[in-house]
């Protein structure tokens, strides 16, 4: 069956029409045409869709677009301020945190996610909250690297 | 995934009638075994009706010597409260293992155990622990919940409403994840209980299990070289492209010495 579903996107009241079965990552690249986030595995594991939902980070390929209604969904898109990069894209820019780049928007909001509960985490840490985002490329070291460098920028204001 | 009829009651009577008023209907919790298992078409349900809405289901109390987590609270919930934090450390510490971050923002307790999956962690805690599983019209013990393969003590339209869990004296919780799903390849709960000595096992069966040989080991002498040398027989283990049966029975031993360490602290 058709539905409407009405929710916020990055700030602006977006809705659109579904089916109850479309996931939420369906209804963001294919209705919204917000095809930064990224279907990989499609199996809840390797963390591409993750976006954030209410202020927390989701794995959007597991999650129903009817259950977003009324939600306030952030995707990769909404992070950079116009023109100019959030700290955390600017961070993997500057430390070469992506290779093919597949990974990256995943990446990023899972970071953003981390630094919002944990401002200066430890290595350790990042790789700890990292478990469900996996990088084909297996560019961990730069991601890490990548990520302790934006909770340093973030945490001065720089 | 098949099409299907969602709902969001906002009570446990009004999703009790849905289910009843449904041809093929399954709950839905925080979805992340049901909607990857309905992607594969493993489960074909005409209706879904979500829990998430009924605010009776979450949230956790301290009940005595008792930590009460309603059934849906989801898993990063349980790992950062502060009251089981305080209880049971070893309930905070497994919560915290689940899946990955992403998937503790959305799994819930209830879930898990009404599913069931051989290989979640939550009921090597819920067996470990001796726990008692709340429903919408009974109580349910440990032992008589986890019966075979995804199966339960569970009627039909019989939903879990919370568990609650007793303080143990000490506790602890291993597991060798499979490094992709995070799913438990073996768990093992160890736990010293009012009641004794429990040892609970998951991923490694059809469904967990009690290992009774580690139990009287430890309840003699309550140290990692007490389940060292014990070995389960591997017949009736899980066998797969992850690790074979006797692997798995390897790695009970290990996680059990593991965990006894852990538990001593």
């Amino acid at each position: 069956m058709t539905i409407t579903v009405s929710m916020t996107v990055n700030g602006e009241e977006r809705s659109g029409t579904c089916e109850e079965r479309t996931l939420l990552v369906t209804f963001l690249r294919e209705t919204l045409r917000l095809t930064g986030t990224h279907v990989g595995c499609d199996t809840s594991q390797c963390g591409a869709c993750v976006v954030h939902v209410d202020g927390e980070s989701v794995k959007s390929c597991t999650m129903l677009t009817v259950q977003a209604e009324g939600r306030n969904v952030t995707t990769i898109e909404g992070v950079a301020d116009g023109d100019t990069l959030h700290p955390m894209q600017q961070a993997f820019h500057e430390n070469h945190g992506l290779q093919c780049g597949y990974c990256t928007p995943g990446m990023i909001m899972s970071a953003l996610d981390l630094i919002k509960h944990n401002p200066d985490p430890t290595e350790r840490e990042i790789r700890e909250h990292l478990e469900g985002n996996l990088c084909r490329c297996t560019g961990y070291h730069n991601i890490v690297k990548s990520i302790r460098a934006a909770a340093d920028k973030m945490a001065t204001g720089a | 995934m098949y099409a299907f009829s969602f709902h969001q009651p906002e009570t446990l009577e009004e999703a009790k009638r849905l289910f009843g008023e449904s041809d093929d209907p399954r709950y839905l919790s925080g979805g992340h075994t049901l909607l990857p298992s309905m992607k594969l078409r493993l489960a074909t349900p005409s209706d879904l009706i979500e829990l998430n809405a009924i605010e009776s289901l979450k949230g956790i109390s301290i009940e005595g010597d008792n930590v009460v987590v309603g059934a849906g609270t989801r898993h990063g919930d349980v790992a950062q409260s502060a009251d089981v934090l305080a209880a049971i450390p070893a309930l905070a510490d497994l919560a915290g293992m689940i899946g990955d971050f992403q998937v503790r923002n959305r799994g819930t307790l209830g879930g898990s155990i009404a599913n069931a999956d051989p290989a979640a962690d939550y009921p090597a805690a819920i067996v470990g622990l001796n726990a008692t599983v709340k429903t919408d019209r009974r109580e349910i013990a440990a032992d008589d919940y986890f019966t075979d393969l995804f199966e339960t003590a569970l009627e039909e339209d019989e939903i879990v409403t919370a568990v609650s869990f007793p303080t143990p004296v000490r506790a602890a919780y291993m597991k060798f994840p499979n490094p992709a799903s995070r799913y438990a390849i073996v768990g093992v709960f160890v736990a010293e209980t009012a009641g004794g000595i429990r040892v609970a096992v998951t991923g490694a069966g059809a469904s967990v299990f009690r290992v009774v040989e580690m139990e009287a080991a430890l309840t003699v002498n309550f140290a990692p070289e007490a389940v060292a040398d014990i070995l389960i027989p591997d017949d009736d283990l899980n066998s797969d492209i992850h690790a074979a049966n006797d692997y798995r029975a390897h790695l009970v031993t290990v996680m059990a010495k593991r965990a006894v360490e852990k538990a001593l602290g």
